[in-house]
């Protein structure tokens, strides 16, 4: 079995956001990890791996700096690694993003693809069904658990108040939740081979049936109108006052504004 | 692409079970501004099976047209044959805004139709209005007026963006349930009902449901609280919770938690508030224990009114809520379990 | 000369840095408080090779080089200063003389298992009357046909009673040394269950209060004859040249414990407030920490060219000692400045740089004083 899994490197939302003037996001002066969703999504597959046997290639789309969640991957067990780096990609959105990852795995051999559910940096948990859709191939979202039976998929794909037992025949994109797994430590060891292995890097001329028009800043259908800073709620009043005052005064407030 | 031929709100008017889910309405009463400032109507997409009897119901909330795509292939929600639906829908009527509820189903189907489609689509959004871009004339650049501008929030709350999709149509969003507003239903208000059949053969994408299991939900769905008792890590134990559920019978509320209490294991994911967890906008929210993560704050800041009691007077909580107490919750708490109840008793 | 880390090195760093703050941090406290040995991390770190870090892949290890391994000690440290004696004991002083000494028989069926951390090693050398002058021992081992019978006792000994495989080093005989009567001192490999080889009281400590510590007692303990490590009569050579590599995983224990009690009460510093202003803006703190982290810098460039030394040197006695002396100070100097920065609160349990005052103690005191890396510093300057 081949698997795909497609990775990001993202900031970590903990350490601050920074903007170029043109309102796009300054990555390079963020802190940055592999996105968690896509981290289960990987965990999956090594799982899979493991129990089946499989061979799990990574995908990143990213700064020749994304490189390094690549490296992570494949210290995690991945066997190996494709970092997508082009300044024609720049600037995408999730429609160019989509279409880029797309053309990339059209080089590829695959069974299944998988990609988290949503990155923490966009949180927007389109690219992964939009790759699908290029595809053409199945998608199923959210999936809390994965196992393969034959030439399908079995998953339980999470609803807010159910889930559902879904089966699809592989070739199938599914969308990884970190609720799916823990995923797993590298090793030390492991940390030296991937360092020793070969990334493969491809760029613009490398994506397979992808029109120019579909890529990078200009490619991307949606556009940045504003973007800032979040303007937070002034704060209120704040008291320290012993347990009983504490309670009055909140009874108080209570009543001033007609709860009780 | 003639972006003039794309004209009219759109809504996918999400159902489960043949119910309608509550953020189709909430859709629609934003839909409903969105196209006075365009003058144009709006109109519901009611996809499923044997669902036209729900037509009604979106008419009451606002729908103008109600187009009824229904076949036994749309029984329970599958990716493809909702997304052949509902693409269908949006090549042959050309709507120029197609909003879709950021839920577990319309996150899945959104993207999936847009891409077919070949349009933008904006995750997630929390503010829809019409306005221009780009926001201010820039010379050399054609400023577009009449424009769906979605602003939602990036970066965990950190941010804040506003997003537009000048040149492509449908402009396609998915919003967040539990922030647009839906109206007054206007009882015996009727729509234009149109049944719209873009026929279904089923292929490798239409997957196959082995089996549907629904949790049973113990509880009040936190988003439709209206008055939220929540709890972080500073309640201190699972436990624990018991003096916040207490305080929660008394006033009529519910008990919601911050993401390190979900984290912990005390509390199910469905109580969760934030960015990862859910919006919220409860006339009173109660956070106790919680320090105020900003992923927390994006999802509760929305509320009425913010009561916070924490014992440690620099937690950023303090930043946004209306009323803070500085001190032990493990004293507090209960204190004010007991006086509330006398207060209620006392105004019975 | 370069002082930037490779980018695997960093890595490594990032991975034992999330490991101990997500596995090993947690249990610290309770860890100390209860006197506990930390079993269930132990078996986490075996799982993701922790414990055999730079041995060779071929003996089960992850084959990094040394300065990976300190840097794992140090990481761990950071947080828990008895997570880190543990991995340093288990891998310097049992895996490395295995490797450096051992037959392939004796690897096969003793390296693998622990490299894997399928097995925990321990050392016995320090003796009641034989500490810092090693050359006291009195265990005897005496052929008895194809075994050693071993009596005699060790004690202070880390991992005891938890590890499985002991490398433990006893009187064989007696030798004319330039004239003079000196022992013969041999080194042995001892399995755990080995009649006649029992333990003794666990000691009650100040610090690394988690690590077992324990005496180990053999009476007519018979062990086979393939069971010397090295050649009979160079045990003392082996105890030394093992002590060097040791030295430099306590020096990174000692290096953890300074770095985790800097970060922390950089942390405090900026937020308890005092006269209406956090701590950290009076000068007198800001010069605390700035000579607290200078020190700390210091000490890690002495610790990973002592790792380096390891790497590329055959020997790296003085490296060892000078980072080992160098670290073990810091660690005393900048732990006690951080309880002093603390306050009261320094003082009590609930905070962790009181442990971490504690735990840096030992770090003067075993694998060598203080006082012994000068003697072999000042040995190398005036030989």
């Amino acid at each position: 079995m081949k698997i795909v899994v497609c990775i990001k490197q993202v900031p970590d939302t903990k350490g601050g956001v920074k903007f170029n003037p043109d309102g796009t996001l300054d990555r390079g002066a963020m802190l940055t990890i592999m996105n968690p969703d896509d981290k289960a999504g990987l965990e999956a597959a090594l799982r899979l791996k493991d129990q089946y046997g499989a061979e799990v290639t990574v995908v990143t789309m990213g700064l020749p700096k994304a490189e390094e969640v690549l490296r992570e991957a494949m210290a995690m067990g991945a066997d190996k690694g494709i970092l997508v780096t082009d300044r024609v990609l720049g600037g995408a959105d999730t429609w160019a993003t989509s279409t880029t990852i797309a053309g990339a795995i059209r080089n590829l051999e695959y069974d299944l693809i998988i990609t988290g559910r949503q990155a923490i940096d966009g949180d927007t948990a389109q690219v992964g069904p939009q790759i699908s859709e290029h595809l053409d191939i199945p998608v199923i979202s959210y999936a809390q658990d994965i196992k393969i039976e034959g030439d399908s998929v079995v998953v339980e794909r999470q609803y807010e108040d159910r889930y559902h037992v879904v089966k699809a025949k592989m070739p199938c994109l599914i969308t990884a939740l970190s609720e799916l797994n823990d995923p797993r430590y590298m090793t030390p060891g492991g940390i030296f081979d991937a360092y020793k292995k070969e990334i493969t890097v491809w760029g613009r001329a490398d994506l397979k049936d992808v029109d120019d028009s579909n890529l990078g800043l200009k490619g991307s259908p949606t556009k940045i109108a504003k973007a800032s800073d979040k303007v937070r709620k002034g704060a209120g009043e704040k008291v320290t006052l012993d347990p009983d005052e504490s309670v009055s005064y909140i009874v108080d407030k209570l009543k001033v504004k007609h709860v009780i | 692409m003639n972006l003039e031929e794309y004209k009219g709100v759109y809504v996918f008017a999400q159902q489960v079970d043949n119910e309608i889910s509550s953020i189709a309405f909430e859709l629609l009463g934003k839909a409903k501004d969105l196209a006075k400032d365009l003058s144009t109507d709006v109109t519901a997409v009611l996809i499923g099976s044997e669902v036209k009897g729900l037509a009604d119901q979106l008419a009451e909330y606002g729908a103008d047209k109600v187009i009824v795509v229904d076949d036994p292939e749309l029984k329970n929600y599958r990716t493809e044959p909702y997304a052949h639906a509902l693409s269908s829908v949006i090549n042959k009527y050309k709507p120029e805004i197609m909003l879709v509820g950021a839920t577990a189903i319309g996150r899945d189907l959104g993207p999936r139709v847009s891409a077919r489609v070949a349009t933008g689509l904006t995750a997630d959004c929390t503010v829809l209005e019409i306005g221009d871009f780009p926001l201010q004339a820039v010379p050399g650049q054609e400023q577009l007026h009449n424009q769906l501008l979605m602003t939602r929030p990036a970066f965990g709350g950190n941010t804040i963006a506003t997003i537009a999709c000048p040149y492509n149509r449908p402009q396609m969003a998915t919003v967040r349930a539990g922030v647009m507003q839906k109206i007054e239903p206007v009882k015996g208000a009727k729509a234009v009902v149109e049944e719209f059949n873009p026929g279904f053969t089923p292929d490798n994408k239409y997957v196959e449901i082995l089996d549907i299991v629904k949790s049973v939900a113990e509880t009040v769905d936190i988003m439709d609280a209206k008055i939220l008792v929540s709890g972080g890590r500073g309640v201190g134990s699972p436990e624990n919770f018991k003096i916040l559920e207490d305080l929660a019978a008394v006033i009529g509320g519910t008990v919601s938690c911050s993401r390190a209490v979900v984290d912990s294991g005390w509390k199910p994911k469905d109580l969760q508030v934030g960015q990862t967890g859910k919006t919220v906008r409860p006339n009173v929210y109660f956070a106790i224990g919680i320090s105020g993560a900003i992923q927390h704050v994006a999802g509760m800041e929305e509320s009425d009114i913010i009561i916070a009691i924490n014992k440690d007077a620099d937690a950023p909580i303090f930043d946004v809520a209306d009323y803070g107490v500085v001190g032990d919750l493990n004293k507090i708490v209960p204190k004010l379990t007991e006086a509330l109840k006398a207060e209620i008793a006392a105004s019975k | 000369m370069d002082f930037t880390l490779s980018k695997e090195h960093e890595m490594a760093r990032a991975l034992f840095k999330e490991f101990a703050e997500k596995e090993v941090k947690p249990l610290a406290q309770e860890v100390d408080e209860n006197e506990a040995f930390p079993r269930e991390t132990v078996e986490k770190m075996a799982k993701l090779g922790f414990l055999g870090i730079p041995v060779p892949k071929e003996y089960g290890g992850q084959g990094c080089d040394p300065l990976t391994y300190a840097m794992c000690v140090e990481e761990l440290s950071k947080v828990c200063g008895t997570t880190g004696v543990i991995v340093s004991a288990h891998t310097s002083l049992c895996c490395d003389p295995i490797m450096t000494y051992g037959t392939e028989e004796q690897k096969q069926k003793y390296l693998i298992p622990l490299a894997k951390g399928e097995k925990l090693g321990a050392f016995g050398l320090t003796e009641p009357g034989a500490g810092t002058d090693a050359q006291g021992q009195q265990t005897k081992a005496v052929l008895d046909g194809d075994e050693w019978v071993l009596n005699g006792s060790k004690c202070f000994i880390t991992n005891g009673k938890e590890a499985d495989v002991y490398v433990i080093f006893a009187i064989t005989g007696t030798v004319e040394k330039r004239g003079r009567m000196t022992k013969e001192i041999s080194a042995f490999i001892v399995e755990k269950g080995t009649p006649g080889f029992t333990f003794g009281t666990k000691e009650k400590k100040m610090g690394i209060r988690g690590s077992s510590t324990y005496e180990l007692i053999f009476t007519d303990c018979r062990i086979p004859k393939e069971n010397m490590l090295g050649q009979q009569g160079k045990g003392f050579g082996i105890a030394m040249h093992t002590l060097d590599g040791g030295r430099i995983g306590i020096a990174s224990q000692a290096l953890g414990l300074a770095e985790g009690a800097l970060e922390t009460t950089i942390s405090y510093v900026k937020e308890r407030k005092q006269f209406g202003r956090a701590i950290g803006a009076f000068q007198n703190t800001q010069f605390q920490l700035a000579d607290m982290a200078t020190k700390v810098q210091a000490a890690q460039l002495l610790v990973y060219k002592a790792a380096m030394a390891k790497a590329t040197q055959k020997v790296y006695s003085v490296e060892a000692a000078m980072a080992k002396l160098y670290a073990a100070e810091v660690a005393m100097e900048v732990t006690t400045k951080a309880v002093q920065l603390h306050g009261g609160y320094g003082y009590i349990r609930e905070y962790d740089v009181e442990r971490m005052m504690r735990d840096a103690k030992i770090t003067e005191i075993y694998e060598g004083t203080s006082e012994v890396q000068r003697m072999v510093i000042s040995g190398s300057l005036l030989k």
